[in-house]
């Protein structure tokens, strides 16, 4: 199970995030419940969402860009939170993510708020292995 | 890092502490405000010197903090001929802005009034995460208020005529380009205008609490202590989100053919002449009309309530706009390099545009004193007004500060005070806070911002803006 911690010391006025997963799958669908629980109180959401997400990116730190302002968009366009993801990734030229995102709508009222992330940022973006087959990935969300 | 004071509170690293800086870094701060900054500041406003075709100095106002790319408070000016222009140097929340707006209420007046107005503006401003605007418009209408900003606005009854007159730019920034603008940014912003957004966003009941300068004052529409007045702090929400969040992967991916390199990944950067800056240059004009056209629907339901809740007319009230400042912009303007005038690509991040009296852009009933500064502090000590000075003309690109700056993170910010708790100590005085989310609030916190005083004194003292009155809040609506 992936884990997350926010870095304090780092933009001040923003959220950096270090993500760390069990193999590339675990650490983007760490990532997208990150983002969701700095978002809302997930168990608040209204109903129940399901959507599918394929992208490619040239590099998997691009891929993790691109996922989380994937993420950032639907909350925007749709009012939808996925705080749970089912993600297969595949690094390569080009990396590829194919996501199965279930979570649920901010109801006005009812869902409980925190932070409205704006965008994923390239201020010390970094996807990088660990030993033991793990993946680490560092980066700051403008909020 | 080497950092040596230059003069009084100017202090600057020269271009030897790292490989590739083109020009000095200089930031504006006393002993204490520098003392207090982060590396992080350094480390980014020395990346920043380092960009291409930059002219002159990498700057930092005193409000400047650890951001990304670009520290907040950066200001760096382009050559447009042989320079870059850099979405980092900008935000992603394009034309994030101040408006105030005047009154001709006091505190007595409002005191007894006071929840009811603040619950009033609560629900007609929505806030927060996934607040859907009050404003409906087609994706075609969309494109109009790209293209026209505040006017549309007022075109379509959200507002009066003499608005525009008092907003940077006349609240449109005329090479804004729609077709710039990618499906995504229309999707995610369509259904945003006439909301206030989270974070520092807010808008807050304020009242004089003292006068500086009470003749500049009186000239901005500003009478004297007790005068209620409304400030507002918000920007182009999720459209201006994506413009930036699309523009900066293509700019990544851009630099390479420009032979660019940069010491961090969001300063990425092409010239300002290429067909990618270009097109990134309309589009965020797009975005930037958009937060203008916001900021004025956002007005004309302040107006709104403010009518409804005293029973009297809004212009009866005198809710005058007194001026609207965009903090997060990239302008071409020509300012005298070396003793000659040069067209440049000033970006502001997190600073403000501080033109001084005389200048052509600034209105015509304020040419006379300068263009005015909204300076926003925290919803618990205050914000301040000023304006813009010849010094700020010669010595900082016409630019100064945007607020006060914070001091530490907002997880901290909650770890030292919860939400419910602090909201009743605003209460207990006299500071009436509605918010869409309570873990919002604590993250907003006074004690997480510098001391706006302090930013000001700097900037009054140096002349790069000249302090003109200060605001206490008694109300605030935030997200």
């Amino acid at each position: 199970m992936g884990r997350f911690r926010v870095l304090e010391e780092i933009a001040l006025a923003d959220l950096a995030l270090e993500i760390e997963g069990d193999g590339l799958d675990d650490l983007f669908a760490t990532a997208a419940r990150a983002l969701a629980e700095l978002t809302v109180d997930p168990a608040t959401l209204d109903g129940r969402v399901e959507r599918r997400v394929t992208l490619d990116a040239p590099a998997l730190d691009l891929l993790l860009y691109d996922w989380l302002a994937e993420l950032i968009f639907l909350k925007d366009r749709d009012r939808d939170i996925f705080p749970e993801v089912e993600v297969r990734v595949t690094a390569g030229t080009p990396s590829r993510l194919e996501a199965t995102l279930r979570g649920g709508r901010i109801e006005r009222g009812a869902t409980v708020l925190h932070v409205d992330p704006k965008a994923p940022t390239f201020h010390r973006l970094a996807v990088e292995p660990l030993p033991a087959g793990r993946w680490r990935a560092t980066v700051v969300i403008d909020v | 890092m080497e950092i040596r004071r230059v003069a009084d509170c100017i202090w600057e690293i020269p271009p030897s502490a790292k490989p590739g800086m083109r020009v000095p870094a200089r930031i504006y701060a006393s002993e204490a405000l520098r003392a207090a900054m982060d590396r992080g500041v350094f480390e980014q406003v020395t990346n920043v010197a380092c960009l291409p075709g930059i002219v002159g100095a990498a700057l930092c106002m005193p409000d400047g903090h650890w951001g990304y790319g670009f520290p907040i408070g950066g200001v760096a000016a382009f050559r447009a001929d042989a320079g870059v222009i850099s979405p980092g140097g900008i935000g992603f929340d394009i034309n994030c802005g101040m408006r105030l707006l005047a009154t001709r209420l006091d505190e007595a007046e409002v005191r007894p009034r006071l929840h009811e107005l603040v619950d009033g503006l609560f629900r007609a401003v929505p806030a927060g995460v996934g607040a859907e605007g009050f404003v409906h418009v087609t994706e075609d209408e969309l494109r109009e208020v790209m293209v026209e900003g505040a006017g549309w606005c007022v075109r379509r009854g959200y507002g009066w005529p003499e608005d525009v007159e008092r907003i940077e730019s006349r609240g449109r920034l005329p090479w804004a380009d729609p077709a710039q603008v990618s499906a995504k940014a229309i999707g995610r912003g369509i259904d945003q205008l006439g909301t206030l957004g989270s974070g520092n966003h807010y808008l807050e009941i304020q009242v004089v609490r003292a006068l500086h300068d009470a003749t500049v004052a009186r000239a901005l529409g500003v009478t004297g202590p007790g005068q209620v007045l409304v400030m507002l702090h918000c920007g182009s929400r999720g459209f201006g989100h994506q413009v930036g969040t699309d523009y900066l992967r293509i700019f990544v991916g851009a630099m390479a053919r420009y032979g660019i390199s940069v010491n961090d990944r969001e300063l990425a950067c092409a010239p300002f002449r290429s067909r990618e800056g270009q097109a990134y240059f309309g589009a965020m004009a797009a975005a930037a009309n958009v937060a203008f056209a916001n900021r004025q629907v956002i007005t004309h339901r302040v107006r709104e309530v403010v009518s409804s809740v005293f029973g009297r007319d809004a212009r009866d009230l005198g809710l005058d706009v007194v001026y609207d400042v965009c903090h997060n912009t990239a302008k071409l303007e020509q300012h005298v390099v070396e003793g000659a005038p040069l067209d440049l690509v000033v970006h502001r991040k997190g600073a403000t545009r501080a033109f001084g009296p005389g200048h052509p852009d600034v209105p015509a009933a304020y040419r006379a004193v300068g263009q005015p500064v909204i300076i926003g502090g925290s919803m618990e000590t205050g914000s301040a007004l000023l304006v813009g000075t010849a010094t700020a003309m010669r010595e900082t690109f016409g630019s100064t500060a945007h607020g006060a700056g914070r001091t530490m993170s907002r997880h901290e910010a909650k770890r030292r005070v919860r939400g419910d708790e602090l909201l009743r100590s605003l209460e207990a005085r006299g500071i009436v806070v509605r918010a869409a989310s309570r873990s919002g609030v604590a993250e907003e916190a006074g004690f997480a911002y510098k001391d706006l005083d302090a930013v000001v004194g700097v900037l009054d003292h140096l002349d790069i803006s000249h302090a003109v009155a200060s605001f206490s809040p008694v109300g605030n609506v935030k997200g």
